[in-house]
C-alpha cells in the first residue's frame, strides 16, 4: 500500500474516518468553542521572574555539586588563576635573584621545592611562571576560539566558495605535524610571546574550524533557522544571534580542551629554546634546566614545574565536560 | 464577494538534480555542442491557486509531492524558478527572498512550523522566540514589545509564567502554542500552517486546532493548511487543493472534493482514509510507483501508472486543469464521466 495509508497510521485515524464519512458534520459541531475564551489583556505585574544572573548562579553550583569531579576540576583551576594573579605577589622569594650559597639543595622548610643551580627558590618560580603560561594560552585560545569559530561558522552556514577555503586552509595546516609547525612559526616570526600565542593558535585552528563547521552546517537548514527568516531576520543576523549561540557551548568545551594543550605547545616550544627565554620564569625553560641535574640526582628542580604542567593540563581536560553542563540551556532543570 | 489575498499564478520551481558539472565538464560539453541542460526535479510545477481573505484553504497530497516546496516559495523562503505570486495588489515574486527578509510585507504572510520543538531555537526563551518577529518586523521595543507578547502569548493560551522558559522545559503543546505565538504576533494576513499538528498527541491536537480556530476568528487571518489529515482538513478547510508530483490535480470546496472526488487520485486518498464500518478489501488501492519527478514527460499525465482507469490516451496527452460545476477543478481525461 502506498504512503498515504501508512503516513496516516495514527490512533485518531478511527475517529478521522468516521469525520470523513459523516458528511452532515461541520467544523463547528467536531470542534465546539472553547469555554470562555474570550481574549483579557494580560494582568500588568506579570510572571515572577529569576533574575538571569541568578540562576546562571544557582545553575553552576549546581553542576558544580551534582559531579564531584568537575567541582574538583574547577577548584583547581581557581586555583591556577589565583596564582596566576596573585602569585608573583605572595612568593617568599624573588624568582630572579640568584643566592650561589644556597645553590641545589632539595626541599626544605626553607626552600618548599628546593632551589635551582643558582639558588633560585623553585616553588617561587614555579608559582610566579604560572601568570605567563596560563597567559600564554588564554590568549592563545581566545584568539583560535575567534579565528577558527567565525570562519567555521561562515563556512558551514554559507557553504561554497566560503566552505572551500576555510577547507582547505584547515587542511593544510592539518597535514604538518603541528608541533613542527608551531615551531617553524616561531623561529620563522622571532622568539617572542606574541608569536607563540600566535602559532599555538594557528595550529589549532582546524579543530575550531571543522567542530563550527559541523554544528553550523547541521543547523543551516533547522526549522528555527527559516523561522528567523520570516521573522525578518538578514541572513548575517541569521549567522550571529541564531546559529552562533548554539554553536557556542560546543566551541567553549573544546576551548577547555585545547587549553591544556596549548600550554603544553607553549611549554614545549620553551623547552626546545624556541620561545620565553631564560631567566624567565617558565615552566618549560625550567624543565629542560633541570633535566640535565636529573642523572647527578638533583630531582626536584625539573619535578616541580613538570608536575606542576600535568596539573595544570589534566585540569583544563577534565574542566571540559563541567563546562559544558553549564554552558547548555538543555543541561537546565 | 470576498476580494482575493494571494494569487498564485503558474508557479514553478525547479531544482537541478545531481551536481553541476566542473568548469572544464561544461567547456567541453559547449565545444561538443548542444545544450548544457541539468537534468531538473520538477517539484512544482504550473500551479495557480487563490486564497480569499479570510478563507481556509487546504493543501493535500502523499509525503514528496511539492507540498512543502509550494508553501516555501509562496512563503518567500525560497524564489520561484517561474510565475507569479501576488498578495493583495503586491507582486513578491521579483523580490528575492533574501530582500523580501526586510521588506514591509514580510509581516503578512506567517508560517507555523511542523515541529515545534525544532523551529523554536533552543537556547531563545519563549519570550524571545516570540518576540523575534515584533521587533524585526514591527520594531517594537521595552514595555510595548512586552505588552505585546504576553498579548501574543495570552491569546494562543500559554501561560506568562511559561515565557521565561526554555524550548526543551515545555510540553509539545506548549511548544507548539509558542510557534503559533510567534507567528500571529504580528498579526499576518496569510498564515501557512505546516502540518502543525502531526508531532502532537490526538488529544492536544484538537485543542490545537480550536485554537487555530478561534485565531481565525478574532484575527481574521486566511489560512493554507498544509496536512496529510484529510479528516481535519475536512473539518476545517472552505477549500481544498490536491497536489500530485508537483501538480493540483483537483481542487475545489472540500466537502464535495472528499464526498465526490473527480481525479482518481483524490479517490484513493478519500479511499485509503480507514474507517470502521468498511471492509478494507473493498477500498481502491494505489499500486506501483509515483513517477520520477526528475525531467517529467510533459506529454504523459503524472498520475499514469499508479491509476487504476490509465488508458493510452493518458500516455500521450497530459490533462489539464479543467473546471467543474460548483467552484471545482480537476485534472483527468475522465473527470467528465466521474462528475456525472
Amino acid at each position: 500500500m502506498s504512503s498515504i495509508a501508512t503516513d496516516r497510521a495514527d490512533p485518531d485515524a478511527a475517529i478521522g474516518a468516521a469525520l470523513v464519512q459523516a458528511a452532515s458534520v461541520t467544523a463547528d459541531t467536531v470542534l465546539p468553542p472553547e469555554p470562555a475564551t474570550t481574549f483579557t489583556p494580560p494582568p500588568r505585574p506579570t510572571a515572577p521572574r529569576q533574575s538571569g544572573l541568578a540562576a546562571t548562579l544557582s545553575h553552576i553550583r549546581y553542576v558544580l555539586s551534582e559531579n564531584l569531579v568537575t567541582g574538583f576540576a574547577f577548584a583547581l583551576f581557581l586555583l591556577i588563576v589565583l596564582a596566576a594573579v596573585f602569585g608573583p605577589a605572595l612568593v617568599p622569594y624573588d624568582p630572579l635573584a640568584s643566592d650561589t650559597v644556597a645553590a641545589l639543595k632539595p626541599p626544605s622548610a626553607q626552600h618548599w621545592f628546593g632551589t635551582d643551580q643558582l639558588g633560585r627558590d623553585i616553588f617561587s618560580r614555579v608559582v610566579v611562571a604560572t601568570r605567563l603560561d596560563f597567559g600564554i594560552a588564554v590568549a592563545s585560545v581566545v584568539l583560535v576560539f575567534l579565528m577558527g569559530g567565525l570562519a567555521g561558522v561562515a563556512a558551514g552556514f554559507y557553504g561554497g566558495w566560503t566552505d572551500r577555503i576555510v577547507g582547505r586552509l584547515a587542511d593544510t595546516i592539518m597535514a604538518f605535524p603541528l608541533f613542527v609547525l608551531a615551531m617553524g612559526i616561531v623561529a620563522a616570526l622571532g622568539n617572542t610571546v606574541q608569536n607563540i600565542v600566535l602559532a599555538t593558535a594557528i595550529v589549532n585552528f582546524p579543530l575550531y574550524a571543522r567542530v563550527a563547521r559541523a554544528e553550523a552546517n547541521v543547523r543551516r537548514e533547522a526549522g528555527f533557522v527559516e523561522a528567523a527568516r520570516l521573522s525578518g531576520n538578514s541572513e548575517f543576523r541569521i549567522v550571529s544571534f541564531q546559529v552562533l549561540p548554539n554553536v557556542f557551548p560546543i566551541l567553549v568545551v573544546q576551548m577547555s580542551l585545547t587549553m591544556g594543550y596549548a600550554i603544553l605547545n607553549a611549554a614545549g616550544l620553551s623547552f626546545i629554546g624556541l620561545g620565553v627565554r631564560p631567566p624567565t620564569a617558565e615552566w618549560g625553560i625550567m624543565v629542560a634546566e633541570g633535566a640535565a641535574f636529573i642523572v647527578s640526582g638533583e630531582w626536584w628542580i625539573a619535578l616541580f614545574p613538570g608536575l606542576a604542567l600535568m596539573i595544570a593540563v589534566f585540569c583544563f581536560n577534565l574542566l571540559g565536560d563541567g563546562v559544558r553542563d553549564i554552558v547548555d540551556p538543555r543541561r537546565r532543570t | 464577494m470576498t476580494t482575493t489575498l494571494l494569487d498564485i499564478t503558474e508557479l514553478a520551481k525547479r531544482f537541478p538534480a545531481g551536481k553541476p558539472a566542473g568548469p572544464i565538464a561544461r567547456l567541453r560539453k559547449r565545444f561538443a555542442g548542444g545544450p548544457e541542460k541539468l537534468p531538473q526535479v520538477y517539484a512544482v510545477d504550473d500551479v495557480s491557486f487563490t486564497i480569499a481573505q479570510g478563507e481556509t484553504v487546504g493543501l493535500v497530497g502523499e509525503s514528496g509531492c511539492g507540498k512543502s516546496t509550494l508553501v516555501r516559495v509562496l512563503t518567500r523562503l525560497l524564489d520561484p524558478t517561474d510565475g507569479g505570486i501576488k498578495l493583495g495588489a503586491r507582486e513578491l515574486s521579483h523580490t528575492p527572498a533574501r530582500r523580501f527578509a526586510r521588506d514591509q510585507d514580510r509581516k503578512r504572510i506567517q508560517m507555523v512550523f511542523q515541529d515545534a520543538g525544532e523551529s523554536v531555537n533552543p537556547r531563545f526563551t519563549a519570550f524571545e522566540a516570540i518576540a523575534d518577529p515584533l521587533r524585526r518586523l514591527r520594531g517594537l521595543s521595552g514595555t510595548n514589545l512586552r505588552h505585546k507578547v504576553e498579548e501574543a502569548a495570552s491569546r494562543c493560551g500559554l501561560p506568562l509564567e511559561l515565557l521565561t522558559r526554555f524550548p526543551h522545559q515545555l510540553s509539545g503543546g506548549q511548544r507548539a502554542r509558542v510557534g503559533i505565538a510567534r507567528a500571529v504576533a504580528v498579526e499576518p494576513d496569510l498564515l501557512v500552517l505546516d502540518e502543525p499538528t502531526a508531532a502532537l498527541d490526538v488529544s492536544v491536537q484538537v485543542v490545537i486546532l480550536q485554537l487555530l480556530q478561534r485565531l481565525k476568528r478574532e484575527l481574521g487571518m486566511s489560512y493554507l493548511f498544509v496536512s496529510h489529515d484529510l479528516s481535519v482538513v475536512r473539518l476545517l478547510c472552505d477549500r481544498v487543493l490536491v497536489m500530485y508530483l508537483g501538480k493540483i490535480v483537483e481542487s475545489g470546496p472540500a466537502r464535495a472534493v472528499f464526498d465526490h472526488p473527480l481525479h482518481p487520485y483524490t479517490q484513493a486518498l478519500v479511499a485509503a482514509v480507514p474507517s470502521i464500518n468498511e471492509h478494507g478489501h473493498t477500498r481502491l488501492r494505489l499500486t506501483g510507483e509515483p513517477r520520477s519527478p526528475i525531467d517529467p514527460d510533459p506529454n504523459v499525465c503524472r498520475f499514469y501508472g499508479r491509476c487504476p482507469n490509465g488508458v493510452d490516451r493518458c500516455k500521450t496527452e497530459m490533462p489539464a486543469l479543467r473546471s467543474f460545476p460548483g467552484g471545482r477543478e480537476a485534472a483527468c481525461h475522465f473527470a467528465e464521466l466521474t462528475a456525472q
